[in-house]
């Protein structure tokens, strides 16, 4: 065992979970509230105190949602000093969101990943792309994080986080590292033609065998990909500033192919590695805890 | 909040657009609609529940096979015929 991506029977595909606590302290004024965003790949609890984020979990999705969604909150809740019963209202969200057993409420994740970018980049945000684990949003929202208009596409995994880890697998290179990778070409390959995450066996050890290097291959079809999702985008209608989040929001490889191709900058991404700093993938589960916020005010208010 | 039912795939394009701020979930393009493709669901906006027309979970994905009867391409579909607020229309673009 020397260097990573030498060790045997290494699962490339693996991300890292990880639970964060932002520096600041809390009390029993406060009110604190939960987001819990159940997606296919990964699960993200957040909790907030007054509406600000506070900490948070991501886990991996397992065969079983109640359990992912209890886990990925535990995960949350680990070191903070709160208990479960300090929140006063938690909103369930994700693809697995009628599946969050504690959640007061289930809300969808396109009305939480708007909130949620808006908390995280501020006002200026009008476009939004979504890029999970099995499916890719395109989402337009307003000034107070209202989506406009919005669409998916959920019908073929290609282009999504779950093609990303295949990929990953396949060319032995840790997912974390597979968008810098990618760009390490001098010069741009054409897409791939076929994104199916079924055949991109196939596809790969072809471009491999004619002698591609793997950073070519991993360009090809990272740009293929940036493709697809630029297309969803002009759809729905790309209005600045326009933001990604979700896991391959931290792909590198996919957020600068999809600024070349549209024309546009995207709003930098906060560096999740960063103390203190927020993570596009917890987009979903900070808006819905945002939610569970207003909604308990509501509440209270009636 | 304009919501797009369906997909881009290598045929074309083929959506099915409810606009649920105009919608007020009179249920007249339920009633029509000759695939039951149709149906209210609840929305959640502006921090209320909203009742609004949707297309069924089951039809999305093969929503150019479910709506390719209605004459789509022309938008003149009965459900959005139907409708009094124009909420609904069709994108069809096949290649």
């Amino acid at each position: 065992m020397t260097e990573a991506g030498t060790v045997k029977g290494q699962e490339f595909w693996r991300w890292q979970e990880y639970h964060r606590i932002m520096p600041k302290k809390w009390t029993n004024k406060d009110l604190i509230t939960a987001g819990v965003d159940v997606g296919s790949v990964g699960s993200k609890a957040a909790i907030m105190v007054n509406g600000e984020a506070y900490s948070w979990g991501i886990t991996r999705t397992g065969s079983n949602s109640p359990e992912s969604a209890t886990k990925a909150l535990s995960y949350a809740l680990e070191g903070t000093g709160l208990k479960a019963s300090d929140i006063k209202y938690i909103v369930g969200t994700g693809y697995g969101r009628v599946n969050v057993p504690m959640a007061n409420k289930a809300i969808t994740e396109i009305a939480c990943h708007a909130k949620g970018a808006n908390y995280i980049w501020g006002p200026t945000v009008r476009t939004v792309l979504d890029v999970g684990g099995q499916d890719i949003k395109a989402i337009r929202i307003d000034e107070t994080g209202r989506v406009t208009s919005f669409l998916m596409n959920d019908k073929c995994a290609a282009g999504t986080g779950r093609g990303m880890e295949v990929f990953a697998d396949l060319l032995q290179i840790p997912i974390e590292d597979i968008g810098g990778i990618s760009l390490k070409v001098e010069k741009e390959p054409e897409p791939v033609s076929c994104t199916c995450v079924a055949f991109a066996k196939t596809e790969a050890m072809g471009l491999l065998r004619k002698g591609w290097t793997k950073e070519k291959v991993l360009a090809a079809y990272t740009r293929a990909m940036a493709v697809r999702m630029a297309n969803l985008i002009n759809r729905v209608g790309l209005e600045k500033e326009l933001v990604v989040t979700g896991g391959q929001s931290k792909n590198i490889g996919i957020v600068s192919r999809i600024e070349v191709i549209l024309g546009v900058k995207c709003l930098p991404m906060p560096n999740w590695r960063d103390e203190g700093s927020l993570d596009p993938m917890v987009a979903g589960a900070l808006g819905a805890a945002l939610f569970a916020k207003a909604l308990y005010e509501k509440a209270q208010k009636a | 909040m304009i919501t797009h039912y369906g997909y881009i795939d290598g045929s074309g394009e083929y959506y099915i657009v409810v606009d649920s701020d105009k919608c007020s979930g009179c249920g007249k393009c339920v009633q029509i609609c000759p695939q039951k493709a149709v149906l209210l669901e609840t929305e959640f906006i502006d921090l209320e529940d909203k009742t609004v027309a949707a297309i069924a979970e089951e039809h999305r994905k093969k929503i150019r096979y479910t709506c390719g009867t209605c004459k789509p391409e022309q938008n003149q579909t009965p459900c959005v015929l139907a409708c009094d607020s124009k909420a609904i229309k069709c994108i069809w673009n096949p290649k």
